[in-house]
């Protein structure tokens, strides 16, 4: 008689599912012929993304990624599709066979190092002990405290690339 | 090992995060369109990100450090995004093109 999934069974199987999203958003990414297309395969990434975040034991983590990359950073990006559209019938798109194997071989043999030293090569040592878990309330105490220089200079930051981008976006416009 | 408890290894989340940094060179060697060289180098981003949490999830004493470096990567993401794509913007205005073969006025 079969035995009924245990929830660790099915969280495993939940798992694996997010790992091909990510992965199959990724290749999308990176191979599909329009850039909207590319634009899409990159939502389809981040959502794999936010799923391994909450699978890494951080909600809030993966809210933000939803929040972040999805809705604003491909959302802008996709405004810049529209705004700079390339011409239709030139394919955006990809160098040459030669160069396409060359990046091909190139991005391969990263991976492959990569993924070698994190399995193999290294030993990781694991924490004796934990200060505290992780949470949400844990996150707020020590971003305003430890490192409240950071959150101040990144909001510094912001503004700086927002009036940048403004300047930029509006720099050569001729009026009409 | 069971297949199913994948999740509770850091090895995986390693080789996950290195599969979206050799896609994001690959795509960033292979894209011609400066946005599409943007959403490849979003990709190498989200690895790094991806390689930060895992390492405060299994090996950092404190567990927030990792959350909250990986927050300003997603705010620096954001603010590098903003800027590529003006700029990318103001390209295309000059040019009528955000092709690289077609910006190569400074080339020798």
């Amino acid at each position: 008689m079969m035995s009924l999934p245990t929830p660790e069974d099915l969280a495993g199987l939940i798992f694996l599912g997010i790992v091909a999203v990510t992965v199959t958003g990724g290749i999308i990414a990176v191979n599909a012929a329009r850039l909207i297309r590319a634009v899409t395969g990159l939502v389809i990434c981040f959502i794999g993304v936010a799923g391994l975040y909450y699978y890494l034991n951080s909600p809030f983590l993966a809210l933000m990624e939803m929040l972040i990359y999805v809705g604003a950073v491909c959302v802008t990006i996709v405004f810049a599709i529209m705004l700079a559209e390339p011409e239709p019938e030139k394919q955006v798109g990809k160098q040459n066979a030669i160069a396409g194997i060359i990046s091909l071989c190139v991005g391969a043999v990263l991976f492959w190092s990569l993924a070698v030293l994190g399995t193999e090569k290294a030993m990781w040592p694991a924490a004796s002990v934990k200060i505290n878990d992780g949470s949400i309330l844990d996150i707020g105490q020590s971003l305003l405290k430890n490192y409240s220089m950071a959150f101040e200079l990144i909001s510094i930051v912001l503004l700086m690339a927002i009036i940048g981008a403004l300047v930029l976006a509006r720099a050569g416009r001729v009026k009409s | 090992m069971n297949i199913l408890g994948l999740s509770n290894f850091l090895e995986t989340y390693l080789v996950i995060a290195a599969l979206l940094f050799g896609l994001g060179i690959y795509g960033i060697l292979q894209r011609r369109s400066l946005i599409g060289m943007l959403i490849s180098s979003e990709l190498i981003l989200s690895a790094a990100s991806l390689n930060f949490m895992a390492f405060n999830r299994f090996l950092a004493p404190d567990p927030t450090v990792g959350q909250i470096f990986t927050l300003f990567i997603m705010g620096i993401a954001a603010a590098e995004a903003a800027i590529a794509l003006s700029i990318i913007i103001a390209v295309y205005r000059n040019y009528k093109s955000i092709d690289t073969t077609d910006l190569v006025e400074l080339k020798g």
